[in-house]
């Protein structure tokens, strides 16, 4: 192990050992997206109707209320692999590589408990 | 570590059907990420919120710029799931013949753009 080439100072080090798990979690939000994003599109569909009281009566239903946060969890945690892939493609300096990753992880779950909460709130009835 | 050589990069390859859908996959993907997510925070945070909050969200998202946005991030779902369902054939280690491989790079998409106007035919048809 050097300090030379970057390819020297990694070698020798062996594997990080996070890849395959990246890898299939990407894999199984993936199915989940598609599944989840099935039942969303079709329930668009079916809703046909976009007033806030028919969309509130529809999504405060827990068989609604469950599949949205869970598609919520799925989306976001799909959305957190992917842009962190982008990141590391792109931005090479390693502390502004850190910086980029944890504002992602921020935002993600920031984002996604807003969004849960939000489903929360209508399933039991604290609003509207 | 600027004057090390570079293998020759995007300028010097004719494009190929591979070569957009894979660029498509991660485009649509970046996309979603960021305005697909925010429009369904919004949605959902709207809802919670109330019928005035709503009121707002829908007279923006229903303008005709709002439209555009919603059909876009449709258009970018079911092409990020054909190019998807794509990359989960070839995790089998199938299709990378390369007639068939070709085939399904230019069907993925096209089928994606069927999708988009067959949901939004039953949206505006209900």
């Amino acid at each position: 192990m050097g300090n030379g080439t970057s390819i020297g100072r990694v070698r020798g080090l062996g594997a990080a050992h996070h890849g395959a798990h990246h890898w299939l979690v990407q894999r199984t939000t993936a199915i989940a997206n598609v599944v989840l994003m099935a039942w969303l599109l079709v329930s668009f569909v079916m809703l046909g109707d976009f007033d806030h009281g028919s969309v509130v009566k529809w999504l405060s239903q827990p068989v609604a209320a469950v599949p949205m946060m869970l598609l919520v969890i799925s989306l976001f945690w799909h959305a957190r692999l992917g842009l962190q892939v982008v990141i590391e493609d792109y931005v090479h300096d390693a502390g502004t590589k850190f910086g980029v990753i944890s504002a992602l992880n921020l935002a993600i779950f920031g984002g996604g408990a807003f969004a849960i909460f939000s489903v929360a709130a209508l399933a039991f009835g604290g609003q509207a | 570590m600027n004057q090390r050589p570079l293998s020759p990069h995007l300028q010097v390859w004719r494009w190929g059907p591979h070569m957009l859908v894979s660029i498509l996959h991660r485009a649509t993907g970046d996309g979603m990420a960021v305005v697909g997510l925010a429009v369904l925070v919004w949605w959902l945070g709207a809802l919670a919120s109330g019928a005035e909050a709503y009121a707002s969200f829908q007279g923006i998202m229903g303008s005709p710029l709002g439209m555009v946005v919603l059909v876009g991030l449709s258009w970018a779902f079911f092409t990020h799931m054909m190019s998807g369902l794509r990359h989960f054939v070839m995790d089998i280690g199938a299709g990378y013949e390369l007639k068939t491989n070709r085939m399904w790079s230019i069907a993925s998409p096209v089928i994606a753009v069927i999708l988009t106007a067959g949901f939004w035919a039953l949206m505006l048809t209900k």
